[in-house]
């Protein structure tokens, strides 16, 4: 019943998995031999093996989140042989495939590690800080029915094109699994880089910047110190450029709510 | 004020005074270094070139408190986020592997706190004396030659200054990076030439105590 | 007994029906808004647009989603882009066009009246979305730029790189967060819904269970909106992503809601093949690659296990250039996926097990340059080398149909309520614009329309026209409900048998692609109709499910959505067998021309099968809803 691709090309690894019941209850690495892994597998596919064989032994499969399994809704995230997403450049876990390991291999599997995601069970973690600090200024104020024409406001491509690469951003947390500082910077300033790239993001700048920097320090994120890791473990190739982008809005906002009293945003 | 306090209370604010701070006293570490090869003019050079910065007085001393206080802010706002830094992260991995981090940027917490002891060691030793076996007000060539004449004292300047020149790589590259002052990274031409000032800053600093330890200043 | 459905279709000309009723349309007080409750399930394109446009007209908006925050719902993966007929190419699009193109491309199974609202709110959308910050690709001019999608002769599709859904969507969802922040909206994320709760007659609130603590919460309002999604996960194996479930709609079906036209399911004909028997789930890639890229396979059987490069040109088969010269490899997607199915069957398909055809862009690198190919398909290729280890700039990608979309869902009249009164359904969860087949591009499109432009009207009519007394969650129906689930809960986690959920999924996944999937014959419906309560029975009997019902537990969620699909799935084969004709994505192999296209009925099929629960045990009833075309001539449909 085991659902292992017979390709004769099978692996043996084995698993150093962090399993914790819930969320008050203490957690340790335990350990799991997967023999007949096909290199063919994602690395999800061979956690869902290993559950398979588990569910059979009677044991509780591993809880991880996973959802769309082609890289974009950024629900899955472990700390694979301690990088985020594993070992693979611009490849969320789900899109990794076992064929970027050895047969013989050791693996370490760990949730993401921050004050601001706490573990919920095994390799799940609450992430809901991100929805918060989207919350606190992440949007452009544009009510349903109220817009002009969308080509009555011509946008340079390469504005545009910086809008996108920073609207790339999928939320999957890597950027703050893999922060020494377990800062949330870049998905901060992605969104701050997003949106003030564009004209329709100007008239509520300086209040996003204020306010999600003020969110983001909020939820116990650390600092940048521009290790540059985050940019590293980003699955989309977003840019530390964003950082500064962000610290610019900030401080050019902090800058204009002086000259303007009438600072309140961010409080 | 309560933007100051809002500015202050955030990591950003705190990672902006820390970058222009930073940059106010890379900018003195270079004029100090510019000024300590002058040992190598000879004795002469050296102590006109000190009492002529004595002899500004009451500039001197707004000088000294400009560095002070932009030494206590620094130092003030490192403290602080590495406070902020480890409380983000109580549980640490069991694997972790750094990907692209460098030796600078992860032990610029431990390069702070050895050039913070050298600064108070640093000022004892040549400003006011305090530490320094044969200490005279005038004569700053030859408290330099008599005070590096020990090994020890000397290996503690090298050691410090090496700690300064790592200091630097990371710090001066993320001190403009952080001020924004540079939109596009692409090109690495930042991080060359931040690499440039430390082995400059380094190697200056360091020619000195070699120097009197070769006997090549005495 | 059958019921007549109305669909509520406004009277008038075609293209003035929306505006008059929109006009005659009762209005909700301003003041009086924030004294309605609304619930909104799924936070999808089609949820989190609805729900972020009621909270801001000032309902009281509650929210809900299985996944850990709303902007994972799976609208996020679609690729290619979003139809407007905006007609900035000034190629000669227009409403009516692709209105028609909808229709048409539907096989003339949806209903005109929805299908030209769609197209005239379509041009809304752009502009709403395009304030919102979303990223469209744009010219050097700094205006929007375009391509065109299967199934359509002009360029209306506009789009955000390959990620035109995850931008679309990030938009919607910022809009949903404004309004969380702003406190219109209260979100429910990790919270599934298990049951509808039916007052009076008037669907009045929903038992969901929190994910993460297992409690079984009651949640009570005016109205219910479900907006979430479609069911190809009934096919173990489809683009959906691993949580898309038919949970919440087939509840409400056995609540009163008519099921409309489940057998009309589409395969997407771009989607990388199978691996192996650990596959998880399948990975579409835009269609747009379709503009650019030429499908073949080899004319001879002894070539396939050749390197594609040491086939020449002579002994390729490019079959879609070939059977339908006019549109190629831009033919609609169910007449794609069937052509590579057929030469496939033919002995002549790629890669494992034979079943894969060539997309090559040789043609397209060579033309073009590498370097535009880059820009407009490169992260499409990365994904393709990360999961099959081949460069498709060097080598000829390999591709195949897979289950995509789910055209039937939840019957709903023009205002897009369900046969439960206050049960709105929107999004690829009802079954009303696309008809038996999908255009590319027009989820994204369908699911905001509904979002943004048409429960904002219809919903206030709704609430502004009915009496609804207040009730609460102490109310026996909330009561009943919650007991019911909390009952089935328990018979999961009792059974302690010796299979796991996932075999059961695979199996069921096993039968409907074989039997109720590209092409269907009244021999093998009736098989699966044996198989499929076979299957249930043995799942209720011997399924494995470990843990408690408190806190997470994804065997038990799982559990629960396999046992729903494991009834629905009967009805799709039902439907799928009594409809004795062939239409867009439903291909009975019995009816098809001498050349092997779909044999439409429309004497006897030109109408939505719209099913009603009749009782545990019992066969469910068909409802039949005529279509009547006024304003499109019924015609076979021709790509050729």
């Amino acid at each position: 019943m085991s659902a292992t691709h017979a390709t004769g090309k099978g692996m043996t690894l084995t698993l150093h998995v962090w399993r914790q019941a819930g969320p008050n209850a203490a957690g340790r690495i335990v350990d799991y031999p997967a023999p007949d892994i096909s290199p063919d597998m994602s690395f999800l596919e061979m956690l869902d093996v290993v559950n398979e064989r588990l569910i059979a032994k009677g044991e509780e499969p591993i809880a991880f989140d996973h959802d769309c399994r082609e890289g974009i809704c950024g629900s899955c995230g472990l700390m694979i042989n301690g990088s985020a997403h594993g070992p693979m450049k611009l490849t969320t876990a789900c899109q990794l495939h076992m064929r970027s390991f050895k047969d013989g291999d050791d693996i370490w599997i760990e949730p993401w590690r921050a004050k601001a995601f706490p573990v919920i069970k095994d390799l799940v973690v609450d992430r809901g800080a991100f929805d918060r600090i989207i919350q606190a200024g992440g949007y452009i104020s544009a009510p349903t029915g109220t817009p002009q024409d969308a080509n009555a406001l011509p946008i340079p491509k390469a504005d545009a094109d910086l809008a996108m690469d920073n609207a790339a951003c999928i939320g999957c947390g890597a950027c703050v699994a893999a922060c020494p500082n377990a800062s949330a910077s870049l998905f901060t300033a992605a969104k701050i880089t997003h949106l003030g790239s564009l004209p329709q993001g100007q008239p509520e700048r300086d209040r996003r910047a204020l306010a999600m920097v003020a969110q983001m320090d909020e939820e116990g994120f650390g600092g940048c110190t521009l290790h540059g890791e985050c940019q590293e473990a980003c699955p989309k190739g977003i840019s530390i450029d964003a950082i500064m982008q962000m610290n610019r809005d900030f401080v050019r906002a902090s800058a204009t709510a002086v000259q303007a009293k009438e600072w309140s945003g961010a409080a | 004020m309560s933007w100051l306090r809002t500015f202050w209370a955030s990591t950003v604010g705190k990672k902006t005074v820390m970058a222009v701070t930073g940059i106010m006293l890379v900018g003195f570490v270079v004029a100090h270094m510019l000024g300590n090869l002058q040992m190598f003019i000879g004795a002469e050079a050296m102590n006109k070139y000190a009492a002529l910065l004595k002899s500004t007085g009451e500039l001197l001393w707004v000088a000294r408190a400009g560095l002070l206080v932009a030494a206590a802010l620094h130092i003030t706002a490192a403290y602080q986020l590495t406070m902020i830094n480890r409380a983000a992260r109580p549980e640490g991995y069991a694997k972790q592997e750094p990907q692209v981090s460098t030796l600078a940027s992860r032990t610029m917490r431990l390069g702070g706190v050895i050039l913070a002891a050298f600064i108070i060691f640093h000022l004892g030793h040549f400003t006011t004396g305090t530490f320094h076996p044969a200490f005279s007000e005038t004569g700053v060539y030859g408290n330099v030659i008599l005070g590096l004449r020990s090994p020890l004292v000397a290996g503690f300047y090298v050691l410090a200054m090496a700690a300064l020149g790592l200091h630097l790589f990371h710090g001066a590259w993320a001190g403009v990076r952080t001020l924004g002052l540079r939109k596009r990274s692409a090109d690495p031409m930042y991080r060359r030439l931040s690499m440039g000032l430390a082995i400059v800053v380094w190697a200056g600093f360091t020619a000195i105590p070699v120097a009197v330890l070769l006997g090549i200043l005495n | 007994m059958a019921r007549k459905l109305d669909a509520k279709i406004p009277s008038g000309p075609l293209a003035e029906k929306w505006e008059t009723h929109r006009f005659e349309m009762k209005l909700v007080n301003p003041a009086n808004k924030r004294k309605f409750s609304v619930i909104v399930v799924g936070s999808g394109l089609a949820g989190a647009s609805a729900a972020a446009s009621l909270s801001e007209l000032g309902y009281q908006v509650s929210c809900f989603c299985f996944q850990d925050t709303p902007r994972r719902a799976h609208s996020i993966a679609a690729q290619g882009g979003i139809n407007a007929a905006k007609n900035y190419r000034n190629d000669g699009d227009s409403v009516q066009r692709l209105f028609y193109d909808t229709i048409k491309g539907g096989d003339f199974r949806a209903r005109e009246a929805n299908v030209y609202r769609l197209a005239q709110v379509s041009v809304d959308i752009i502009d709403q979305c395009v304030a919102q910050g979303v990223p469209f690709a744009r010219e050097y001019g700094g205006l929007l730029a375009n391509r065109s999608f299967g199934g359509a002769q002009v360029s209306r599709t506009f789009y955000a790189r390959g990620q035109t859904g995850q931008q679309l969507l990030l938009g919607a969802y910022q809009a949903l967060e404004k309004e969380i922040a702003r406190g219109g909206v209260t979100m429910y994320s990790r919270h599934e819904m298990l049951e509808l709760v039916v007052v009076d007659g008037k669907a009045r609130g929903i038992i969901v269970r929190d994910m993460l603590t297992g409690e079984l919460e009651s949640h009570a309002a005016d109205a219910v909106i479900l907006a979430t999604g479609g069911y190809g996960n009934v096919f173990y194996l489809s683009t959906n992503a691993k949580g898309c479930n038919v949970t919440a709609t087939w509840r409400a079906h056995k609540k009163g809601a008519a099921f409309a036209n489940p057998c009309f399911t589409q395969i997407h004909p771009t989607c990388i093949p199978v691996a192996g028997d650990h596959q998880s789930k399948l990975t579409l890639m835009s269609e747009s690659l379709r503009n650019d890229g030429r499908v073949w396979v080899p004319r001879r059987r002894e070539d396939c296990g050749k390197d594609p490069s040491q086939i020449p040109e002579a002994d390729r088969d490019y079959y879609l250039e070939r059977k339908y010269p006019s549109f190629g490899n831009l033919s609609p997607r169910d007449i794609a996926s069937r052509a590579a199915k057929e030469a496939c069957d033919d002995g002549r398909g790629v890669g494992p097990g034979g079943r894969g055809v060539y997309l090559d862009f040789a043609d397209a690198i060579n033309r073009l340059g590498r370097k535009a190919i880059e820009e407009r398909y490169g992260n499409l290729f990365e994904m393709y080398q990360r999961i099959t280890d081949e460069d498709p700039y060097t080598r000829p990608m390999r591709i195949y149909p897979a289950v995509h979309y789910t055209m039937g869902g939840l019957w709903v009249d023009y205002n897009l309520m369900s046969s439960i009164p206050g049960l709105h359904v929107l999004g690829e969860a009802n079954f009303s614009d696309h008809g038996a087949n999908r255009l590319g591009a027009s989820a994204l499109m369908q699911g905001l329309a509904d979002g943004y432009f048409v429960i904002p009207y219809t919903l206030g009519d709704y609430l502004a026209t009915n009496k609804l007394e207040k009730v609460t969650t102490d109310h026996p129906e909330f009561r009943a409900a919650k007991e019911a689930v909390e009952t089935r809960t328990k018979r999961l986690l009792s059974i302690n048998g010796t299979r796991t959920v996932d075999s059961f999924h695979r199996e069921l996944g096993k039968i409907m692609w074989e039997k109720c999937g590209m092409a269907r014959d009244a021999k093998g419906l009736q098989e699966a109709l044996k198989e499929i309560p076979a299957l249930r029975e043995q799942f209720w009997r011997d399924v494995k499910v470990l843990g408690s019902a408190e806190g997470l537990n994804q065997s038990l969620e799982k559990a629960g959505r396999v046992a729903d699909f494991l009834e629905f799935a009967e009805l799709m084969c039902l439907d799928a067998l009594q409809r004795e004709e062939s239409c867009g994505g439903h291909f009975r192999t019995e009816y098809q021309t001498e050349d092997g296209e779909a044999k439409r009925d429309d004497e006897r099929f030109a109408y939505v099968a719209a099913w009603e629960y009749a009782g545990e045990g019992k066969a469910p009833i068909l409802n039949k809803e005529p279509l009547t075309f006024e304003n499109v001539h019924l015609s076979t449909r021709s790509y050729k």
